[in-house]
């Protein structure tokens, strides 16, 4: 391929029109948070920079990261960054297949070392070397290693890539391990969730294509624009929950009444995630809205952190149901206990001392 | 019988000392009840709309206040553990030398021996806190530093100052919010039995020794036998 396009370009030749294409950049704007006089330098930006090369791996993983990416809101936004045209290799979308499509990573890797994105969605098993990802014939493992050698910066799409997710599960018997465990050297940006909203996967992308920079990331490397905040903080049965009005179960005058959902294990308040604003399926609603607690998709380990119907997760190391209090409530008895024990056995032992002091 | 013992007054425990311990309690107690409340709210079924009320806002605004109250109160005590008396100083807490950390040990297995086992009848003779005792203390304060440590991490993603923010660190080394969650809730239990067994101990203490050991958290004197 010759000379590469720019986003406008490539926009133009899939036949939209410049006021779509002003509105998309209004989106994205809006989408990744920043300022609308700042509107101009993205369009400027998607006008004039040839669009940045992008290779985007399959590995452990179940794929709801590129179904929910292919429902954000926008539709330049599969139009342009999932057309195969933009997207230079994704296998579970692209055109071509077997050697063509190898040769389509392989290319970029070889030929735009330094200048493309990697996006990575699943884990990458490490047990037996690898073996339980093999494509191609080559191990995941090699793949992740192969391709990141060059690449500008990486995107953790998911839990999968980010966490490890439900296949890291204890015992975790693949060895299901996070792209940032194995790639230790180049950037990387996490979009959490199980799978992420849409929205937020296209912003972040967006981003990187726009900008050419590393978005701000807090403090575990997850976009601040969309994880800085917890589901709780803007979730909109909030007032009820700091009235203390609590579902107390799931078919009670409570729950139909829309009260919230902390008592029946909701992750709201120990999750960082951007449901709660953005929503999903086009804003329709997320999960606290249609009635179900969150569970966390986005926090690492959430699978392993149950049950998810209790507020507190179980206490590790003690097996099944053995919550803090139970055994705090059962220490503090024995300790009573203990202590009754010891007053018999000073009022026995120690009598005459007592009794001589009072005396005295 | 016993010869009369003639006691002397000691100044013991100084103010910052009896005051961090008041304080202390009250916020620990306030601390206990609130975050069990917040840990696990009392179940209402109710028509109310939630405008109409705050009352878990309520409780989790003074868990915070008590929060604070500690945090601070114990940055003055861990400052007079440089300042204070030789009862008050770290090295009353943590064995500073070969020599102090032996004679904790011998005293810890004294109190093993004549308060606990009561095999043994002699009293045991000491000024501040006992062997067994400090190690006790020092466990609690340990306990107290992880509280505040968590409990600031928690806070952080809810405050805008600048102080919770520098405990956000901790947060990963948990594993995530749930997790820190989980551990500030299971350290309830460390103050409620180091509270059943400190208080029940005092109690004792007084009624074996009649050395003033309850009051002298009040007075800051203590009673020792005159040799
Ligand atoms: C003796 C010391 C303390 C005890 C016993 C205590 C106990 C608790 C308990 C049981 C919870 C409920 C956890 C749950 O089940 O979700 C809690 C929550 C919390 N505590 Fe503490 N705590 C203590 C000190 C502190 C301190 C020093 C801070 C510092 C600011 C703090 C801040 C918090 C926060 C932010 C929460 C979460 C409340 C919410 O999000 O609603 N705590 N505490
Ligand atoms: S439903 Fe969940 S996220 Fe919403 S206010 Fe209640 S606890 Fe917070
Ligand atoms: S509400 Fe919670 S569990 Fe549901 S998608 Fe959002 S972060 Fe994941």
């Amino acid at each position: 391929m010759g000379k590469r396009l720019t986003i406008w370009e490539q926009a133009q030749l899939l036949g939209h029109s410049r006021r779509e294409f002003l509105q998309f950049c209004a989106w994205l704007a809006a989408a990744a948070g920043i300022e609308a006089s700042q509107v101009g330098q993205i369009v400027h930006a998607l006008e004039t920079k040839p669009r940045i090369p992008v290779i985007w791996f399959h590995f452990q993983e179940c794929t709801c990261c590129s179904e929910s990416f292919i429902r954000s809101s926008h539709p330049i936004v599969s139009d342009i960054i999932l057309d195969k045209i933009s997207l230079d290799y994704t296998q579970t979308l692209q055109a071509a297949s077997g050697a063509a499509c190898e040769k389509s990573w392989k290319d970029v890797v070889k030929n735009q070392a330094g200048k493309y994105l990697m996006l990575v969605e699943g884990s990458i098993p490490t047990e037996a070397d690898g073996v339980y990802c093999c494509i191609n014939g080559r191990t995941a493992l090699d793949t992740v290693k192969e391709a990141a050698a060059g690449a500008k910066a990486i995107v953790a799409w998911g839990s999968c890539a980010s966490n490890g997710c439900i296949q890291a599960a204890r015992p975790n018997p693949t060895g299901a391990t996070p792209v940032h465990k194995i790639i230790t050297d180049k950037p990387i940006i996490k979009v959490p969730g199980c799978p992420p909203i849409g929205e937020v996967m296209a912003a972040t992308i967006v981003h990187l294509l726009t900008f050419d920079t590393i978005p701000q990331l807090d403090r575990v490397g997850r976009p601040m624009a969309f994880y800085s905040r917890r589901v709780h903080d803007t979730c909109y049965r909030r007032p009820s929950y700091d009235a203390g009005l609590f579902v107390e179960s799931w078919d009670d005058d409570n729950a139909r009444r829309g009260y919230c959902l902390y008592k029946m294990g909701c992750r709201g308040p120990v999750t960082y995630n951007a449901c709660s604003v953005t929503k999903w399926n086009n804003g329709v609603s997320y999960p606290i809205q249609s009635g179900h607690g969150c569970i966390g998709c986005s926090e690492e380990n959430f699978w392993d952190n149950g049950p998810f119907y209790n507020h507190l997760t179980n206490f590790p190391g003690f097996g099944i149901e053995a919550t803090a209090d139970k055994i705090g409530v059962a220490a503090a008895v024995v300790a009573t206990a203990g202590l009754v024990g010891h007053a018999v056995l000073t009022s026995v032992r120690k009598r005459e001392i007592i009794n001589e002091k009072l005396e005295k | 019988m016993a010869a009369t013992t003639t006691y002397e007054r000691v100044y013991v425990w100084q103010a910052p000392v009896r005051m961090y311990h008041w304080i202390n309690a009250t916020c620990v107690l306030m601390l206990v009840a609130t975050g069990l409340v917040i840990g696990n709210p009392p179940a209402f079924i109710s028509a109310r709309e939630a405008s109409a009320s705050y009352w878990f806002g309520w409780v989790r605004f003074l868990h915070f206040t008590a929060a604070f109250l500690m945090t601070f109160a114990f940055m003055v005590r861990v400052y007079w553990m440089f300042k204070g008396n030789e009862y008050a100083r770290w090295t009353a807490f943590v064995p500073n030398s070969l020599a102090a950390f032996r004679r904790q040990l011998r005293e810890a297995r004294m109190v093993l021996w004549v308060d606990i086992l009561q095999i043994q009848k002699k009293p045991i003779d000491y000024v501040g806190h006992n062997g067994l005792a400090a190690l006790s203390y020092f466990v609690i304060f340990l306990a107290t530093i992880f509280q505040i440590f968590t409990g600031l991490a928690l806070y952080e993603p809810m405050s805008g100052w600048w102080l919770p923010h520098l405990f956000g660190w901790v947060t990963p080394l948990f594993g995530g919010d749930a997790i820190v969650r989980l551990w500030h809730h299971a350290f309830v239990w460390v103050f409620v039995l180091f509270t059943i067994i400190h208080v029940y101990l005092s109690i004792f203490h007084d009624m074996t020794e009649s050395r003033g050991e309850i009051s002298s958290i009040v007075t800051g004197v203590r009673f020792v036998e005159r040799k």
